[in-house]
């Protein structure tokens, strides 16, 4: 296994962006966002072939659309620190005349967005029309979604997922992050989930797991295995199993950071826990 | 009085089924999608010429229009086709969040809108579309009259970046404006000039409005006509100007008369040249089964009705 250090220090560092972010302006959702910081920095810095200059059609280039667009702060910290917009913007966080609204959009022109979310269970979809098109192109790069597991609750994700198999959209990669947890409680309490990878191979889709979902060399293991998987003729679903609030110890093991900032005690504890590796914006 | 005339009846779903197979063969960046209803769409032509490029989604229309704002990732130019009330309150949150606000070039298009889908009944006649639309930001909302009309519509949002809602109908109308006429988004279409009342119309109630114009002419009164194709943007320069002239309008529209065109010119007219109105729309009702003439004369959307409001509202100037 390759050195991974420094996708670790990344780790920590964009840990104190979320919770920096959304604790300035005492709003936004830090649980879902610390739980997939993993996935993300490594998806962004290890796996995709993209470009930070960034242009909207994303030609020859692998895309990835959020599709939890509540977890904002972790996708703005991953794509600042890729190199999209400065590092400094994510201080305008959710303020007035901000490009980086409360959920992720196009529509303020921030580098690195192809689609509005944060209304659930339409990315998947948009991540179809852009693998079909992709296709359509001669273009052989791959699309790529996160998913929360609460939003499969939304109907129009099954849409999507038995459109995908039955039109063999094999170069898209789907992970559901499988954090048990959603706004009123756990998902086995709001509605259960039941099995999820008898789901998606109903459904026709090649299921990967990712048992640690919050570690990055086991991240890189199971992206290969899906990288692997795609095109010979299946869509590729990663059942990624994390803790919300990873990070932070007060944070996880429940759903009560889903949409909560912290007070300056709790950011001061939070940032105690994740020290500084590559410089606060 | 100028006199248009029928050149043979058609429906306004085959000129956006020709506008597209035309469309298909001059733009490559063109693709289809439809829910199921391929031949109602009159897509059939497409996705025969262009099976690459054409998507059947089935059942699905949520997905469907996710698909589309996609596709515009990597420059395609996707028309979705399905039923006027699948393509719009079943799939509102879709459009608004994936397509509109997300800025995406996707084109909306809408057969069997309104009333005159005839037997169906209410569940598939939608006569809140027009209102539902024209409310999103950056939304281009257009309905049209006539099979050629429609075919040219069809050609020219493909040349417009942005998205668009294109209405048209099931039944066969009359076919009267020009074969391959050039096709202006957001220019009113000046039909007849007049000076006593003005008849602002739009989609099928256009003809209907031609044919009031006549009835009224035979009584002494000069209707001015007007075709507002594009109901957002709005010309209001041409409405307030004839507005100015005949001192009083009628609307007509085959739509709910909250949310609709009328609305859209009061509100131009209340802002700018405050003018006596009346609607011939539905009055915040559903729909029901019959035949399109039954429904148009039960729901007093037709000439006579036309040239009565038109009547009316001049005893108010």
């Amino acid at each position: 296994m390759a050195d991974t250090q420094h996708l670790k220090d990344l780790v920590t560092q964009v840990r104190r962006d979320i919770v920096r972010q959304v604790h300035a302006v005492s709003s936004g959702h830090p649980g879902g966002s610390l739980g997939c910081t993993e996935f993300l920095v490594t998806l962004y810095n290890e796996v995709m072939d993209h470009d930070p200059s960034f242009n909207m059609d994303g030609i020859n280039e692998d895309l990835f659309f959020l599709s939890n667009g509540h977890i904002s702060p972790v996708f703005y910290s991953v794509l600042a620190r890729a190199g999209y917009f400065p590092v400094s913007e994510l201080s305008t966080f959710r303020k007035l005349n901000t490009r980086l609204q409360g959920h992720p959009t196009t529509h303020e022109g921030l580098p690195g967005v192809r689609i509005a979310s944060g209304s659930l269970g339409q990315g998947m979809s948009v991540a179809i029309g852009a693998a079909q098109v992709k296709k359509l192109n001669g273009d052989d790069k791959t699309v790529f979604t996160l998913h929360g597991d609460g939003e499969l609750q939304e109907g129009q994700i099954w849409e999507a997922a038995m459109y995908a198999s039955a039109n063999k959209v094999d170069n898209l990669i789907s992970t559901i992050d499988v954090n048990g947890q959603q706004i009123d409680g756990s998902t086995e309490q709001v509605l259960a989930l039941g099995d999820l990878r008898n789901k998606f191979e109903a459904f026709g889709w090649d299921v990967i797991t990712v048992e640690k979902g919050n570690d990055v060399d086991a991240i890189i293991t199971g992206m290969k295995e899906a990288m692997n998987l795609t095109r010979k003729g299946k869509p590729v679903c990663i059942l990624l199993h994390t803790e919300m609030g990873n990070g932070i110890d007060f944070m996880m093991g429940s759903h009560a950071w889903h949409g909560i900032a912290p007070n300056d005690e709790q950011l001061a504890e939070a940032l105690r826990q994740n020290p500084e590796t590559l410089g606060d914006y | 009085m100028k006199i248009y005339e029928n050149t043979g009846s058609k429906d306004t779903r085959s000129g956006f089924g020709d506008g597209l197979t035309e469309l298909g063969k001059k733009n490559e960046n063109v693709v289809a999608l439809c829910a199921d209803l391929t031949g109602s769409l009159k897509m059939n032509a497409f996705a025969d010429n262009h099976p690459e490029r054409f998507f059947q989604v089935g059942i699905a229309e949520a997905n469907m229009m996710g698909i589309a704002a996609g596709m515009t990732v990597g420059g395609k130019i996707p028309f979705t086709g399905t039923f006027a009330n699948f393509s719009t309150g079943r799939v509102y949150d879709q459009i608004r969040q994936s397509i509109a606000y997300s800025d995406k070039n996707v084109k909306i298009c809408a057969s069997h809108s309104g009333l005159t889908l005839g037997e169906d009944g209410a569940t598939h006649q939608i006569l809140e579309d027009i209102g539902l639309m024209k409310m999103l930001p950056g939304m281009t909302v257009i309905n049209t009259c006539d099979y050629n009309q429609t075919k040219a519509a069809t050609l020219a949002i493909a040349d417009h970046h942005g998205p668009v809602y294109l209405r048209f109908g099931r039944p066969k109308v009359a076919n009267f404006t020009p074969e391959n006429g050039a096709f202006e988004i957001g220019k009113a279409v000046m039909l007849q000039e007049g000076t006593d009342v003005t008849i602002i119309a739009t989609g099928h109630l256009v003809w209907e409005a031609l044919e009031a114009a006549k009835t009224l002419n035979e009584k002494g009164i000069s209707a001015e006509v007007i075709n507002i194709h594009t109901i957002k943007p709005l010309d209001e320069a041409a409405i307030i100007a004839s507005a100015k002239k005949t001192g009083c309008v009628v609307t007509a529209e085959e739509h709910n008369y909250l949310g609709g065109l009328g609305e859209s010119v009061a509100r131009t007219l209340a802002m700018h040249h405050p003018t006596a109105q009346e609607f011939v729309a539905t009055q915040d009702t559903f729909g029901e089964s019959g035949t399109p003439a039954q429904l148009l004369e039960k729901y007093g959307l037709n000439a006579e009705n036309i040239a009565l409001k038109a009547e009316k509202v001049i005893s108010r100037k």
